[in-house]
């Protein structure tokens, strides 16, 4: 496999053009914060944007809505992240999370767990790029923005964890 | 200056190869093998051993700081110095003193509007009411101290729009350029859209109004012959990177009465005449402006890269690159899908060529033109406003300097036909 293909393996593609749970979100809508959150991430060396939307059903992941504009790594890994989370209890969400962080900081070295990551695994390739880390992980990190949202407006959450 | 028809003799194929061979780092392979091929010079040039030699010597012989101590390595590093000072000075048609050393050219913006918004400037301290002209194609450094500037003085930033051909609107400079305009800073030429500004014009008008004009002539000293003293501008800004120099070295270059006007912005040791616990009074132009370790080995390193574009010659750089420039915009235009951003023709264009692959994000464009060994720069290039006005985030972009061959071009324009394919877009 050339280090092209390597990078951009199958799942990474056909991802990029399906992205999965990619909707509109409205500017005006109004959400319960005990529920839902969104979060805006931004990446101001390329300009790239996405935005998360989650509600939470309990301490489920119950649906994921997301909206941005940006390479092919960025837009499938946030598709890819929606497959993955939709219906996960949040904790387990989490830890594919930690796991997909890992695998992506390991320039190349990590051994990532499939059954953990999933599709998740074909960004593997991404470690090796320094310069791409930051797209694969843009979509994640507004997940785990707006859970944090949802956590801090629920005055339960500290109690449950 | 111009470069419509070009009068001195393009670089031919053995000259653009004799000097390939002065630049160890253009040999190298990327990938999974393949040749390089360094379209970035835009972003930072690469340097020929002829540069590095220079500060490996100075470092090897004279090394040591300059303007202090009497011992003859001090001597030695100062003459150095002061001769960079002096060549870079020739070099760009300005007197030996109206060239202050910066780190880069974004310092030389910074304290340029810093100045001017001090009190101490006097008559050319920014007052509400008063304006400040840039233009929609500026990098972000010539843009955001401008921004601050008149945020602290309370001017208004004005700014000349584009053409959808990404040029300057020349026909709204008249009424932008009016009585309350007291400085016009602007680029020689676009880092992103290759465009050459019409430089003698904007300037006339300044003067007309008594503005001060301010050149931001990062992408133009390099790769064209400027004269700075013949232009009339009361200032300019370049960068070392750029032009076969080291980083951590710019010029801010500017007619010394100016300089002799304004205050120093940094301070401390090296700038002073005398001090007491109270107060200090401050050496002339350019040391006012030189606070702390001065960049003595990139002084050096930097003079070497202008005594090396001297020999070649700026004319026959510049008449090359407008082949460049050419073979950039014919190779762009013959792949399908693929949009330039900026003028569509070589005249008045450097051989900078940004470009929107359709259906393709920048990112990945870059990726797939690494693959085959092409280093372009990706994003928005540190000039976000002039991608708002063409409808993008960002765009890939190609830039060439006096080293790029015509299958540099060739090998760039191949691999960037591959591009859409591999993305599955037809
Ligand atoms: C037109 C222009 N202005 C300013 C700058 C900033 O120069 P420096 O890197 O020396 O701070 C650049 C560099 O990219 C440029 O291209």
């Amino acid at each position: 496999m050339s280090s092209l293909e390597s990078l951009y393996q199958q799942v990474i593609l056909d991802h990029s053009k399906e992205k999965h749970g990619r909707a509109d979100l409205g500017e005006g809508d109004v959400l319960d914060p005990l529920s839902t959150a969104r979060s805006h991430q931004y990446n101001p060396l390329c300009g790239d944007e996405v935005t998360v939307q989650i509600t939470l059903g309990g301490t489920d992941v119950e649906t994921v809505a997301w909206t941005g504009d940006g390479c092919s790594i960025s837009q499938a890994a946030t598709s890819v992240m929606h497959d993955l989370i939709v219906g996960r209890p949040v904790d387990e969400a989490r830890g594919i999370l930690a796991d997909y962080r890992t695998m992506l900081r390991s320039r190349g070295e990590g051994e990532p767990d499939e059954e953990v990551l999933g599709d998740a695994v074909a960004f593997a390739g991404v470690s090796r790029h320094a310069n791409r880390v930051k797209c694969a992980i843009l979509g994640w990190t507004a997940f785990e923005d707006a859970l944090l949202r949802i956590e801090a407006a629920r005055p339960t959450a500290k109690d449950e964890s | 200056m111009t470069l419509t028809s070009t009068q001195a003799t393009p670089l031919d194929h053995d000259e653009v190869e004799a000097i390939r061979a002065d630049f160890p780092i253009l040999h190298r392979t990327v990938g999974d093998g393949a040749q390089l091929v360094y379209l970035d010079s835009g972003a930072t040039s690469q340097r020929p051993r002829q540069v590095l030699q220079a500060e490996y010597d100075f470092a090897t012989t004279s090394y040591s700081a300059v303007h202090r101590g009497a011992h003859t390595l001090a001597s030695e590093a100062t003459d150095a110095f002061e001769a960079a000072r002096e060549t870079v000075a020739r070099f760009v048609g300005v007197p030996t003193d109206g060239v202050v050393w910066t780190r880069n050219a974004t310092e030389g913006l910074n304290v340029l509007a810093a100045a001017l918004t001090d009190p101490e400037a006097g008559q050319y301290t920014l007052k509400p009411g008063d304006e400040v002209l840039v233009t929609e194609m500026e990098h972000h450094a010539n843009l955001v101290p401008w921004q601050r500037a008149a945020a602290r003085s309370g001017a208004t930033l004005r700014w000349i729009p584009l053409t959808d051909a990404g040029r300057l609107d020349l026909a709204t400079v008249d009424g932008l350029i009016n009585e309350r305009t007291k400085v016009v800073a602007f680029a020689h030429a676009s880092n992103v859209l290759g465009t050459i500004n019409p430089v003698a014009e904007l300037v006339a008008k300044a003067k007309a109004v008594g503005a001060l004009t301010i050149l931001d002539a990062c992408q133009s000293v390099p790769h064209l012959p400027v004269d700075l003293g013949a232009l009339g501008v009361d200032a300019a800004v370049f960068s070392g990177h750029k032009m076969l120099g080291p980083t951590g070295i710019g010029v801010l270059a500017a007619r010394p009465g100016l300089l002799d006007a304004l205050p120093p912005v940094l301070t401390g040791g090296s700038m002073v005449e005398r001090v007491t616990m109270e107060t200090a009074t401050f050496r002339e132009a350019p040391q006012r402006f030189e606070a702390g370790p001065p960049p003595v080995a990139q002084a050096v390193a930097l003079r070497a890269a202008v005594d090396y574009l001297d020999r070649v010659g700026m004319d026959r750089i510049a008449a090359r690159e407008h082949q460049l420039a050419q073979l950039l915009l014919d190779g762009v235009d013959s792949v399908a899908g693929v949009r330039v951003i900026g003028p569509n023709d070589a005249e008045n264009r450097t051989a900078t060529v940004a470009f929107e692959v359709e259906g393709v994000h920048p990112h990945d464009v870059g990726q797939v033109l690494d693959a085959a060994g092409v280093a372009v720069r990706v994003g928005h290039h540190c000039a976000q406003p002039v991608h708002r006005r063409f409808g993008v985030n960002a765009s890939s972009r190609a830039s060439a300097y006096l080293y790029t061959t015509d299958a540099d071009v060739e090998r760039f324009v191949q691999a960037l036909g591959s591009v859409r394919g591999f993305f599955g877009r037809s």
